[in-house]
């Protein structure tokens, strides 16, 4: 209950321009000439100090990109990127931090602007979270962050503690130093180089990003988390993030994203890969709060993402949550590889489009194995004159005898310029398999706004009101100390959509 | 408290208030009765402030404000409250959290402190029962698979909890089962005082014998056509509509 009334005290106390992460921060920073050759592949990997395997992998990739088009089945539309007018690397000019004591203060003092202490005595008193909503993570004492500031990574907390565990989180560039065996082993198995433009893309000139490993039977004392933030200008944000669960570890990961405001398009193409292996639980949450552009549809993030889980193990199960209410362009599917017996994949997703906003999001359902089953809820609300697209796979295949997919799409359309459209793909190769997909449309009517504002209670209250109660099913999802963030967050992205 | 002069509405093309005039003073309980269609509602509707609306001639006076001026929340914040005719459904929206958050804005709109969650529960839980509503409907969505009863004493709980200067009641007493029709009327009794005032819109006789108003008008094409005391009600309920609608024609 305090929450919605949260969000609404977050709505009153927000300007009219809504977005109130769009600060830069002035840190010397060390960029790459603008332009994408093989040598800028050389540059980084030499910059990254990366083992010859390596290099040749960016290579590869670098290649098929090369010989790859652009993909142009999504429903979004927006102007060709020069691939050449960007830059491919900007770090803090600094020397890599060794421990937090290192870390420029003016980078701490960016990250506590955002609400995100990296600073592992944050568990005190709890007073590094006042007035921080919006972000994740906020003054949260259990959780283990990674600050990602454009193409490096700047500070992992509480790296001892989990060690103790035998937890490893750490910027995947370190991981390839210190695990060489375990990062050659998994990066790319999930999403090979080739899999597609942006992911080929990534694999050339990925920067930084995390790596996680949660050794057999270990369930991972605390949250994890990665929290991104592009500030230079003109740069690409390319970061890569690899989790590994052995044989039973559990573990939940949360990452978040900002951006300053900026008139120009920047591009952000991740790629995610997680791998389960028998009775692992992965659960992924994302909160995507990259600038969306202004209300006229200037600026904002094209954000191009590739993320999926190998379901490897028997039993194993990877959970996709996700509440993407920023970019100017949100083009991502969060899918599941359902190889292991009984395995079991789960897409939780809220998209809000406003103003100008486009967002074509789903997930991909691949069930390999015997008696894997998956469910997807997409919540999608489109405000303005957005257009937000649902775009799922589910695919069964021959050997998946037993497979069950459950689906469930909702559509709420806020004021009547906005478009929202359902896309279902369902491939079923397998007679026993069972296949359900339910999808509705519905619209904030005027009647309710007038009886809410007859309570007492603004549009802007109300439309918030409603629009927590259509994302219930998701948001009880993510953790607790983040739905409250994702709820603010979504009134926040929602202001001045009526009226 | 209530002072309507000369008002008059429309709906898209539609004439429906004619020029209505009409006092409520503090502490009074005024009924409004009248044919279907004769435009009861809307006259509701137009003092809560549904932009459906367009007022298009009169004024109205609300404890000395100009009412029509003000947006729907900020007539809420002033004191006005209108249980609807049709309760509106709100899925997904926790009842008790709805209220919460319609009187944390009231209150913050009065320049109130807020009630916490805990203090908020205590009062929600004891007008309810004051209502002899069961606890469950608080926490269930807002109207959502209500009865036709139910939906109605959810608006008196809105009421109770909000406390208004001025409440509209649209035929809340339709639907309701005998036990209900008493409980609802006691809870606008209990809030009566002289500072409060309610204009209660009714086809029958029974709610008025529970909640004795002070006067009685009749709506008839938009224009009130009679005004009288208690006893307007009774004949009505006598004699029907038309020798009074006539009498006016
Ligand atoms: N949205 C609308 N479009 C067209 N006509 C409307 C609309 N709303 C109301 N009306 C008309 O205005 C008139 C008055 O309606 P109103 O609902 O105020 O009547 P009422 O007195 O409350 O009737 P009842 O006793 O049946 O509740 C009716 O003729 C109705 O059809
Ligand atoms: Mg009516």
């Amino acid at each position: 209950m305090p929450a919605a009334t949260e969000t609404i005290d977050t709505v009153q106390s927000l300007t009219q321009s809504g977005y109130k992460w769009g600060f830069e921060t002035d840190i010397e920073m060390d960029i790459a000439p603008k332009g994408l050759t093989a040598d800028t592949v050389r540059m980084i990997s030499a910059k990254k100090e990366e083992p010859e395997w390596l290099l040749e992998w960016r290579l590869a990739a670098f290649a098929a990109w090369e010989a790859m088009t652009e993909p142009n089945w999504a429903k979004v539309g927006y102007p060709k990127i020069d691939y050449q007018d960007i830059h491919y690397y900007a770090a803090p000019k600094r020397p890599a931090p060794k421990s937090l004591d290192e870390v420029d203060p003016e980078l701490l003092a960016m990250y506590e602007k955002l609400g995100i202490p990296l600073k592992e005595r944050a568990a005190l008193a709890g007073v590094e979270g006042a007035g921080m909503e919006g972000v994740i993570g906020s003054g949260n004492p259990d959780i283990a962050i990674d600050a990602v500031f454009d193409s490096v990574s700047v500070a992992t907390t509480f790296r001892d503690t989990l060690a103790k565990s035998g937890v490893i989180f750490c910027p995947i560039s370190e991981a390839v130093r210190e695990h060489p065996e375990l990062v050659r082993k998994h990066l790319g198995s999930v999403v090979p180089v080739s899999d597609n433009y942006f992911a080929a893309l990534n694999s050339a000139v990925f920067t930084d990003g995390s790596f996680v490993y949660i050794p057999k039977g270990v369930r991972c004392p605390m949250e994890l988390s990665t929290y991104f933030r592009i500030n230079a200008k003109n740069t690409g944000q390319f970061e890569r993030t690899l989790i590994i669960a052995d044989d039973g570890a559990q573990v939940s990961y949360l990452e978040g994203c900002t951006a300053p405001m900026r008139d120009e398009n920047q591009l952000h193409a991740a790629v995610v890969e997680l791998v389960a292996f028998d009775d692992a639980q992965i659960k992924y949450s994302t909160v995507q709060n990259w600038y969306p552009g202004d209300a006229n549809g200037r600026g904002g993030i094209y954000n191009f993402v590739t993320k999926r889980a190998a379901c490897r193990g028997a039993r194993s199960k990877v959970s996709w949550t996700q509440v993407e209410t920023g970019s100017a362009i949100t083009w991502k599917y969060p899918s599941c590889v359902l190889q292991g017996e009984g395995s079991v994949g789960e897409f939780y997703s809220v998209a809000v489009t406003n103003n100008r906003q486009q967002a074509d999001t789903g997930t991909k359902m691949i069930h390999i194995g015997k008696n894997t089953r998956s469910t997807i809820v997409s919540k999608g609300i489109s405000a303005g004159r957005s257009d937000n697209t649902y775009r799922g796979l589910v695919r069964i295949l021959p050997k998946a005898s037993g497979a069950r997919n459950h689906t469930q799409c909702d559509s709420l359309l806020i004021g009547d310029q906005c478009g929202a459209h359902t896309v279902p793909y369902i491939e079923s190769r397998n007679p026993t398999a069972k296949v359900e997909h339910e999808a509705t449309t519905s619209k904030i009517a005027d009647d309710q706004l007038f009886y809410c504002r007859s309570r007492g209670l603004s549009e802007e209250d109300a439309v918030g009101l409603i629009v927590n109660g259509f994302c219930k099913e998701v948001l009880k999802e993510l953790p607790m100390e983040f739905a409250v963030e994702a709820q603010k967050l979504l009134a926040v992205s929602l202001e001045g959509s009526v009226g | 408290m209530l002072s309507v002069n000369n008002l008059q509405a429309r709906i898209d093309d539609k004439e429906i208030l004619r020029g209505i005039s009409l006092d409520v003073p503090a502490g009074q309980v005024h009924a409004i009765m009248g044919p279907n269609g004769s435009g009861k509602s809307t006259l509701g509707y137009v003092l809560a402030g549904h932009e459906g609306y367009e007022v298009t001639g009169g004024s109205v006076s609300f404890g000395g404000a100009d009412l029509l001026a003000m947006e729907p929340e900020e007539r809420a914040a002033a004191g006005l409250f209108l249980a609807f005719q049709a309760p509106l459904e709100l899925p997904g929206v926790n009842n008790a959290n709805f209220l919460r958050t319609a009187l944390n804005a009231v209150r913050r709109a009065r320049g109130e402190a807020e009630l916490d969650a805990v203090g908020f529960l205590r009062l929600a839980r004891a007008e309810s029962k004051r209502l002899h509503m069961p606890d469950d409907m608080l926490k269930r969505n807002v109207n959502v698979g209500f009865s036709g009863g139910e939906k109605k004493r959810n608006e008196v709980l809105q009421m109770a909890i909000l406390r208004p200067k001025l409440a509209v009641l649209d035929e809340t007493d339709s639907g309701l089962d005998i036990d209900a029709l008493r409980i609802v009327a006691d809870g606008v009794n209990a809030l009566r005082s002289p500072e409060f005032s309610a204009l209660v819109i009714t086809h029958h006789q029974r709610l008025l014998d529970h909640l004795v108003p002070d006067r009685v008008h009749v709506l008839s094409q938009g224009r009130i056509v009679r005004s009288g005391g208690p006893e307007l009600a009774r004949e009505l309920e006598a004699n029907g509509y038309a020798g009074v609608v006539a009498d006016a024609a």
